[in-house]
């Protein structure tokens, strides 16, 4: 049986992890190398990389991370921000990335998914999508609307809507974010997330709003997410990922605790 | 040396690095010489089996690489690696290899665990149950899980082949083994630490299997 994956997700920018992010024990403050060493150690089922950076200068220092990043783990990585061409995902696949998440630049250019999969293959591909909650109209039935650059740019593109064609342009994976629930710390946004992952049948990671195990086993099972990503609830050390991963598994919720 | 037979498929730099960690000496090649004298061969691969095969095809590998296992070179094929040894894969109706009698088909659309539906591809971390012994799972715990990423699976034509199996609403073949060749469906190179003690395993295996 497959089990429910748990994902720590890491802002990187210029190469550092953001201010924002306070990390505590035994974490080298600011580098994203060794929290993902240490994340790879706790039992992480795979690491996410969140590129803040925007100048081409500060890209090439993403690109050592990965690269620096992809010989102390063994476990996929996805990496994400500003990715807009082909040439980008194979830069960053080649210094060690299993996955290149697309965002923004997914929205503006579709067709970069449906390249991205022609060329590295479906499981490569993860459509990264912002939501906001929105009143119910013609133009967004599901009460999702896709917002994009960062939460600052509403779209008129309902959510439900962009999935489905996101893994009809071969998307192989989505990472759903809700920004009603992003750094709360109260809980995912359970309904839009099986919404979402029950009208899809590519596997849907649910991010946004972890701050306790109990909303894991939330998202995991009312959710039917297939994956959490979490961020401060581990960046905090309020609880380790082993922790997380026995109370999911004592819920009988699946998840790998031999690493 | 070990030859990551390099025939433009994606992963070759994960198994790359994960043999650097390992310290053991690698190439990744298409050279028929190097081939010829490296002392055993990891068939990598992820994407699709129709660009893999015009791409063995092109590199003249659809010929030497039987001929090398079948002179009882040690190989270990890896997710598409090892759909490709097999006579004929569903994905883009191909004909492959034929190293290993069998087909490679697809998951069906309605698979279910527990009345719930499952998402393909089959993504993420999943046990193996072992119905054989075999030198490269030596050591691993009978739980250890590993990262699989696939949405065709393979079915070997002679059970007696198969050494481990997963459950994903039907139970399929993610291990088999035949004299000095071995051929696992999840990625060892991103499975973490029994991903790299398999590989380790690899690395010292004879090509003889125990039993």
């Amino acid at each position: 049986m497959l089990s429910k994956r748990i994902i720590p997700c890491l802002d990187v920018r210029n190469g550092q992890l953001t201010k924002g992010i306070k990390f505590k024990g035994n974490i080298d403050i600011g580098d994203p190398v060794a929290a993902a060493k240490q994340y790879y150690d706790e039992g992480a089922d795979e690491i996410v990389f969140y590129d803040i950076t925007a100048s081409s200068d500060e890209r090439d220092i993403m690109i050592d991370v990965v690269r620096r990043v992809a010989e102390t783990i063994f476990i996929p990585f996805s990496v994400g921000g500003g990715i807009r061409t082909l040439e980008d995902m194979h830069r960053v696949i080649l210094a060690g990335a299993e996955k290149i998440s697309v965002n923004s630049e997914a929205v503006v250019n579709p067709s970069i998914i449906k390249e991205g999969a022609k060329a590295f293959g479906s499981q490569c591909i993860v459509l990264g999508m912002d939501v906001k909650k929105t009143a119910l109209s013609d133009q967004i039935p599901s009460g999702y609307e896709v917002v994009i650059q960062g939460g600052r740019k509403f779209t008129g593109i309902d959510a439900l809507w962009w999935a489905k064609e996101a893994q009809h342009l071969g998307a192989g994976e989505i990472c759903l974010n809700s920004i009603d629930t992003d750094g709360t710390q109260d809980g995912y946004e359970i309904e839009l997330t099986k919404l979402i992952s029950t009208n899809v049948q590519i596997p849907v990671i649910a991010s946004g709003g972890a701050g306790k195990p109990e909303h894991l086993y939330e998202v995991l099972t009312k959710g039917n997410a297939d994956a959490a990503l979490i961020a401060s609830i581990v960046h905090y050390r309020t609880y380790t990922i082993r922790d997380l991963k026995a109370y999911l598994n004592e819920r009988n919720v699946k998840t790998r605790m031999q690493w | 040396m070990i030859a990551i037979i390099d025939y433009r498929a994606g992963n070759l730099t994960s198994v790359a690095r994960a043999l650097d960690y390992l310290k053991e000496p690698y190439k990744i090649t298409a050279d028929e010489k190097l081939l010829i004298e490296s002392d055993r061969l990891i068939f990598p691969g992820v994407g699709a089996a129709g660009d893999a095969m015009a791409n063995l095809k092109h590199r003249a590998l659809d010929r030497l690489l039987p001929r090398l296992v079948g002179e009882g070179k040690p190989m270990l094929g890896i997710c598409l690696g090892t759909q490709v040894i097999y006579e004929h894969s569903e994905e883009n109706n191909t004909e492959c290899l034929g190293i290993v009698p069998g087909t490679v088909k697809k998951f069906p659309d309605d698979l279910r665990d527990r009345g719930q539906p499952l998402k393909i591809p089959h993504m993420g971390w999943n046990t193996i149950t072992f119905e054989k012994k075999h030198p490269v799972f030596e050591g691993l715990p009978a739980d250890a899980e590993f990262y699989f990423v696939h949405s065709y699976y393979p079915a070997p034509s002679d059970e007696n082949w198969i050494i481990g199996r997963t459950d994903y609403g039907i139970r399929f073949c993610s291990a088999v083994a035949m004299k000095n060749l071995i051929a696992v469906q999840f990625h060892p190179e991103k499975s973490g630490r029994p991903g790299l003690k398999l590989l380790a395993n690899f690395c010292r295996w004879e090509g003889k299997n125990a039993e």
